[in-house]
């Protein structure tokens, strides 16, 4: 079952890199790379059930926080052109 | 089983990494790279090398796309279509493959992954279990490792990390002190 589930994981991390790729505006491309940053946090879920080590569950929490941080940073560049106060 | 999911997840790097390569916008590339990092910390992750994945995680996804974010903001968005001659294009391809093809020939003398008979699981390891406590005194292995039988390496890398946030330190200063 864990398997299944982490393969339909992989199958959605490849759907959301293609959209990420093509993604004509910046928006798609952030949207899809979040997306895509939540899938892998579900695939490290699963990869420790599916190794029948669910002990690295708390790795797959600090991937959903450092992807908070990475989605948060790009927004703020497209809002003010850099990452810095306001002059 | 989850050998088949890192096979996927490499052939999506791989993808990936050839889509990258054609693609001009700048922006897309710094995210897309980060993406890229997210995709090996998984596959570490998978292969249970989880502090390589949690370093790979917050150096490639984390630290470096928010680095070259704040890098694209000072320059241009877009990258110039790289020009010369086909003739140097092809020497660059070939020593690309060479050098790749190199390191694939490389990777069939190491030992398959947990092998116990590997080197590392041989080497010193059965030592210091057994005579880490008489020897340093330290009642904890990983501390004696560190702290007494690699005690120059970790002093080494103590001063590189004291070095560079003294540069840190150094230059954000004088940064606050230009400001009016």
């Amino acid at each position: 079952m864990f398997t299944v589930a982490s393969l339909l994981v992989v199958a959605a991390m490849a759907t959301t890199l293609v959209r990420a790729v093509r993604g004509p505006t910046p928006y798609d491309r952030i949207l899809a790379v979040n997306v895509h940053g939540t899938m892998t946090v579900l695939l490290i879920a699963l990869g420790g059930f599916l190794t029948d080590r669910p002990d690295f569950l708390d790795l797959s929490l600090v991937y959903a926080l450092l992807n908070f941080v990475g989605t948060l940073a790009a927004l703020r560049f497209f809002r003010h052109g850099h990452l810095g106060e306001e002059p | 089983m989850e050998r088949l999911h890192i096979v996927l997840l490499i052939a999506l790097m791989i993808a990936l990494a050839l889509a990258l390569v054609r693609m001009r916008n700048l922006l897309a590339i710094a995210i897309l790279s980060g993406v890229y990092s997210l995709l090996l910390a998984a596959v570490y992750t998978l292969l249970d090398a989880v502090d390589v994945a949690f370093t790979e995680a917050a150096v490639g996804a984390g630290i470096t796309l928010t680095l070259m974010l704040a890098a694209l903001s000072l320059t241009t968005r877009r990258e110039t279509r790289p020009g010369g001659r086909a003739a140097r294009r092809v020497l660059g391809l070939a020593v690309a493959f060479a050098a790749g093809a190199a390191l694939v020939y490389a990777s069939f003398d190491m030992p398959a992954l947990g092998d116990a008979a590997a080197p590392i699981h041989n080497h010193v390891a059965d030592r210091y279990i057994a005579e880490g406590p008489r020897d340093t005194g330290v009642p904890n292995i990983v501390t004696a490792v560190l702290a007494s039988y690699r005690g120059y390496d970790t002093l080494g890398e103590v001063t590189v990390i004291f070095t560079a946030g003294i540069g840190v330190i150094a230059l954000l200063w004088r940064w606050r002190r230009d400001e009016p």
